[in-house]
């Protein structure tokens, strides 16, 4: 059974329907790389999925929770799906360690201690052992990026969206926060990313989907869709890339 | 004519200063308080809620304070209640001073990046939870500066209250101008003191505002 269900997803601004019926099935340990031009609908797809937007037609379903609209429900949820931005969104008045502790201490009452403690784990899975008073505006992008994924697992969610994680970053730093995602990837957990890191995509992802104009174009594994695009589009778009 | 020296008017007034300061002060906290709340109603889900402050804030950002102030003394007597010239300047100030700094902290609320709303609904924050742990607590950083330069606003405001029989600085300035007839060094002299209470605030506001635009 599947982990996350999508099911004839449809999303409108006003007259532009930007989702024109999307149905994925991701399943417990995949990690699905959703490419596309921009403004084919795939951030608004992954937004979607955590209720940041809402959708008009179809079913979307998490671990078998419906999203919904109910601000109770969703928030049942979201302990359950992590979320990291491409601007990173770190809370800036906080430290890197704060940032991590917050919502384990907030939303899940844990103790301080355990929370600290935590935190203090986490921001060494990512790379970040002695950053922990670091302010957000001491990192730089790349750091700042990672304390941002240590924070999404600081609530151990089941499945983790990852909106364009490296497109904010200089060149230099992406590789930093590539190889904390493809080290998450290996430990098994799932991820659905939106990336323009086409190598990426195929190294790592185990299932790619090629959104177009609001719909799902074309998906499988990875390597075989690169080296065989079933489409023109997807052909192109894999030419542009490079 | 000039039983008054320049020492004792000077003295009289300073001593009226006194009222001015307390008057603001108070005014200035519980204008803070039911600012606070006015705030929360603005911004908040309710739509009810937001527009009973639009309201309210409409309300007392566009009449004149001496209207208000006016009614608190006057129009709240004609219902058979008494009002003390204190009680109709403080409430009159806490209405005035909530509605304005309402707004001054509302443009902070609304300058908080909608990424900081979205990392924590990620988060399974709720709204209230986001208010007080994310939003507030940055937002609060940029509203010092406006909030100390608004304070100024508050204490040229309390010499309104002179007009319903205050006695503050402004008021002690018009009764020895009656007994002095030296309106010129009497009214210099008032202006004076308003400017030693104001500059030092709006000094600090520049400054406090300095210092938030080097971190950024």
């Amino acid at each position: 059974m599947s982990l996350v269900s999508i099911k004839d997803v449809r999303k409108s601004y006003g007259a532009q329907e930007v989702l024109k019926g999307v149905s994925l099935e991701i399943g417990r340990g995949d990690v699905t790389a959703i490419i596309g031009r921009s403004g084919s609908g795939k951030s608004t797809l992954l937004r979607c999925i955590n209720g940041l937007e809402t959708y008009q037609a179809g079913a979307i379903t998490v671990d078998g929770m419906t999203v919904g609209d109910g601000e109770t429900d969703l928030r049942t949820l979201r302990r359950h799906v992590g979320m990291v931005f491409q601007q990173f969104n770190l809370f800036p008045h906080l430290t890197a360690g704060e940032n991590v502790m917050l919502a384990p201490t907030v939303v899940a009452k844990e103790q301080k201690g355990e929370a600290r403690a935590m935190a203090e784990a986490l921001l060494e899975k990512v790379g970040l052992a002695g950053k922990f008073d670091a302010y957000p505006s001491q990192l730089s992008g790349g750091q700042q990026q990672r304390v941002a994924i240590a924070r999404s697992l600081a609530m151990r969610p089941t499945v983790l969206l990852c909106d364009e994680i490296t497109s904010a970053l200089d060149p230099e730093l992406v590789n930093e926060v590539l190889k904390v995602v493809e080290q998450l990837a290996s430990e098994g957990m799932t991820l659905i990313l939106v990336t323009h890191e086409m190598r990426f995509a195929r190294d790592v992802g185990t299932k790619l989907v090629f959104m177009h104009q609001g719909r799902v174009h074309e998906e499988g594994p990875p390597k075989a869709l690169f080296a065989n695009p079933g489409t023109p589009e997807l052909a192109q778009f894999v030419g542009s890339q490079h | 004519m000039s039983d008054f020296s320049f020492w004792i008017i000077l003295q009289n007034l300073l001593l009226a200063t006194r009222w001015t300061i307390l008057l603001s002060l108070i005014a200035f906290v519980s204008g803070g308080i039911v600012g606070l709340a006015l705030l929360l109603a603005r911004v908040s889900h309710n739509r009810a809620l937001r527009i009973a402050s639009i309201g309210y804030i409409e309300l007392f950002q566009g009449t004149p304070l001496l209207m208000q102030l006016f009614l608190f003394f006057f129009g709240v007597a004609l219902f058979g209640i008494e009002v003390s010239p204190w009680i109709a300047a403080w409430l009159a100030l806490t209405f005035w001073t909530s509605a304005f700094l309402a707004e001054i902290w509302r443009g902070c609320v609304e300058s908080i990046p909608k990424g900081q709303w979205e990392a924590s609904e990620s988060l399974a924050f709720s709204y209230g939870e986001q208010m007080r742990y994310v939003i507030l607590p940055q937002a609060l950083r940029i509203a010092v500066a406006p909030t100390v330069g608004f304070s100024v606003q508050v204490v040229k405001g309390t010499a309104l209250a002179s007009i319903i029989g205050f006695v503050e600085l402004t008021k002690a300035g018009t009764m020895l101008n009656n007994v002095t007839f030296r309106p010129f060094l009497v009214y210099s002299l008032v202006a004076l003191i308003y400017f030693a209470l104001c500059f030092p605030l709006s000094w600090y506001s520049k400054r406090l505002e300095g210092r938030l635009n080097v971190a950024r």
